[in-house]
């Protein structure tokens, strides 16, 4: 279908956006990567005045080391993550992450900060974020804050950012050498939303697990950090004991709806399968992680 | 701010200069505005891959771009890398292998495939089966459409 009429305008800087969001208000929708919203649109699902072009601001996008943080621009493509040396060593988690992210002609449009404003809960980079502890950068024209991302995810398709600002970076905590991470998903289709998704990041001390954030994606309205099975986690090495334990945690951690792909019970089950393997490629790859 | 916009931009090495409905995508305006029909449109919401063109070099779903946003940019489509030669070989290996059946994934295949075998030129059938996934072939004609990627990287390396 095509989409409803609306206006188009693209300001040449993040000050002239902000303006002419908070001018605009609810009226308007920004327009970064286009990839889930164009698509919104050809359903007509959204009806906006006026979208607000802001995948060219130069302020947007780039990813830089900051003390033991890295920032990335929030219009960072996927496909130039996908290559960036500075993520594949010191944020490997994203790196990881991205292979799963839609196609190569989606990723070589669709950005970071588009995917965390826009809040799928079967995405990727949201349940990355959360397992990072990134901190997400909002900007308004009164001024600048930081959201963790634990708090940034507030429903479906909802997110703590106000009305008139624009999500402009992410700073995620540099990896360390005692850091593992791994990505894992169940999809019909290469390239498809996950029938259910993990991302975690451990913390290790030998064979020992110190600290752990299993967070799921496709299995809640939202990412989900699961805190029982991180319990079950920490403490030693992951045994099949533990991981047994963790997966058993799962029952009370998560309470996944149904959708097209199958029943929470399915989903509960591939939720063990998918953190099983997870902690299989955390163990056994030598990634830093992240 | 209007919902008709001006933009100039280079498609397949001609300058083009258009005023565009806000809301038109890249592939009416390739094929209502421009009269260049080898771009298909199939889902127009992003699934199919039909639609697969090059902006800026890279490719995109033209049904998921906004003409309106590319003021300045370069657009090559299926018409451009075919008259240029880019992908003869390619074109003739799927004709060889009989890649195209009703044809409508086709152009949307030789885009994606071509990038491919630029970015990845030594790609095992595995990885030409994921890069060239998002791309639908409803005639299910997906091993001949491998081949063919598979028999032209083989090929170029062969001669490189």
């Amino acid at each position: 279908m095509k989409a409803p009429r609306f206006s188009y305008v693209r300001p040449a800087s993040l000050t002239e956006a902000l303006n002419l969001l908070a001018e605009k208000g609810p009226e308007a929708r920004l327009l970064a990567g286009g990839q889930s919203l164009l698509a919104a649109l050809a359903f007509r699902l959204s009806d906006p005045q006026v979208l607000i072009d802001i995948s060219k601001l130069p302020e947007l996008t780039g990813v830089t080391r900051v003390g033991d943080k890295i920032r990335i621009g929030a219009g960072t493509t996927h496909s130039a993550l996908g290559r960036d040396a500075l993520i594949a060593s010191a944020v490997p988690l994203i790196a990881q992450a991205i292979p799963h992210i839609a196609h190569p002609a989606i990723r070589n449009r669709g950005t970071i900060g588009g995917s965390l404003a826009y809040a799928d809960p079967a995405a990727e980079l949201p349940a990355c974020v959360v397992a990072l502890e990134a901190d997400l950068v909002a900007r308004s024209k009164t001024g600048e804050r930081r959201i963790k991302a634990a708090d940034f995810f507030t429903g479906l398709f909802s997110t703590a950012l106000e009305p008139g600002e624009i999500l402009t970076a992410l700073e995620v905590p540099v990896a360390s050498a005692s850091d593992r991470c791994a990505l894992v998903e169940v999809a019909r289709r290469s390239g498809d939303y996950a029938m259910a998704g993990v991302a975690l990041k451990a913390t290790l001390a030998g064979d020992r697990i110190i600290a752990i954030r299993p967070v799921f994606f496709g299995l809640g309205d939202a990412p989900v950090l699961a805190h029982g099975a991180a319990q079950a986690l920490t403490g030693g090495p992951p045994t099949g004991e533990r991981i047994a334990a963790a997966k058993a945690a799962l029952a009370t951690d998560l309470d996944p709806p149904g959708d097209q792909h199958g029943g929470p019970e399915m989903k509960r089950h591939l939720a063990g399968v998918v953190l099983e393997r997870a902690i299989a490629r955390m163990t056994n790859s030598e990634a830093r992680a992240a | 701010m209007s919902e008709m916009i001006d933009i100039a931009l280079t498609v397949n090495g001609e300058q083009v200069r258009a005023r565009v409905e806000a809301r038109r995508h890249l592939i009416d305006f390739l094929r209502l505005d421009l009269g260049l029909m080898g771009s298909h449109i199939g889902c127009e919401h992003g699934v199919c891959g039909a639609c697969t063109v090059r902006v800026d070099g890279d490719i995109v779903r033209g049904c998921l771009v906004l003409a309106a946003s590319l003021d300045g940019a370069r657009v090559d489509t299926i018409e451009g890398i075919s008259d240029t030669g880019e992908i003869r070989d390619l074109q003739d290996a799927f004709i060889a292998r009989n890649a195209a059946q009703c044809g409508f994934c086709t152009p949307g295949m030789l885009m994606a495939a071509a990038d491919l075998l630029k970015h990845q030129p030594q790609a095992s059938r595995e990885e030409i089966r994921e890069h060239m996934s998002g791309n639908y072939c409803r005639c299910t004609g997906y091993q001949a459409i491998v081949d063919a990627v598979e028999t032209t990287a083989k090929a170029r390396a062969a001669k490189a």
